[in-house]
């Protein structure tokens, strides 16, 4: 058996990359993607966590991530698409006004 | 065998995470999260949660990429990030920030959370899960109905094109 801190060692480096990633790229979609990755990397950890407790509730957190993740990257993606149609072009840097 | 199975995994899904993050293209980086997602798929079955397995499958690399794939085609990119970057030296400071970071995330792991013997396994697997979700976990779990419908809702509202 593995044991469970080279799993959390592992969640810890794939969230800092996706950290890395919102913070470098430009594209939101791409930033969108990053976000995805950090939020795997914490149901990695949650897994583990749970299997060195000897319980399930890990587990059944990591169903729950998956729900909210479904849900957020299509009112994400929803964003991003109308934002789009707004503006014709797509850089989190030009986005930095409230109003629409 | 099983730290052989560990090691290729994570180094597949340490690279093509790392290969999201250097493709200029949307769409490599949306192939390289699907391989990522899949291989966190394999990285569960690794540790008996076979259930979670199959749902990383089918929502992730199933639906969420397949939901990128389909944005990146509505929005026609793949000439952005190549004009220059009015952000380009503050963006190289997202480097050391990043490994600040991880060094942060290690100390604190190392000093507390995993400190102490493993407690024995429990023999996990599906119904095991199914379980815990329909009991400990019943009101969270219809919770999460109704933050589906408000997200369908939400999208339906948001993308409508007005007359």
């Amino acid at each position: 058996m593995v044991p469970e801190s080279y799993y959390v060692a592992l969640s810890a480096v794939l969230f800092t990359m996706g950290v890395l990633g919102v913070l470098i790229r430009r594209n939101p979609l791409v930033i969108f993607m990053s976000i995805e990755l950090m939020l795997n990397a914490a149901n990695v950890a949650l897994v583990a966590f749970g299997q060195r407790h000897g319980t399930t509730d890990g587990q059944a957190l990591v169903f729950f991530v998956l729900c909210v993740a479904a849900a957020e990257v299509a009112v994400g993606l929803a964003i991003i698409v109308t934002i789009f149609r707004l503006r014709r072009r797509l850089s989190v840097d030009e986005l930095s006004t409230l109003r629409g | 065998m099983s730290l052989f199975t560990f090691a290729v995994l994570a180094v597949l899904a340490i690279g093509s995470a790392a290969g999201m993050l250097l493709r200029r293209n949307p769409i490599h980086g949306a192939l390289f999260l699907a391989i990522n997602l899949s291989t966190v798929a394999a990285l569960f079955l690794t540790m008996r949660a076979e259930f979670l397995a199959a749902v990383q499958i089918i929502i992730y690399a199933g639906a969420i990429a397949v939901l990128f794939v389909f944005a990146i085609m509505v929005l026609i990119p793949g000439k952005e990030e190549t004009g220059p970057d009015p952000l380009r030296r503050q963006r190289w400071l997202a480097v050391p920030v990043a490994a600040l970071f991880l060094v942060l995330v290690a100390l604190v792991l190392r000093s507390t959370v995993l400190a102490g013997p493993p407690k024995p396994h429990l023999p996990g697997g599906t119904d095991a899960v199914g379980r815990v979700l329909f009991t400990d976990y019943l009101f969270p779990f219809e919770v999460t109905s109704v933050l589906l419908l408000v997200a369908i809702v939400g999208v339906m509202a948001l993308t409508k094109r007005r007359a």
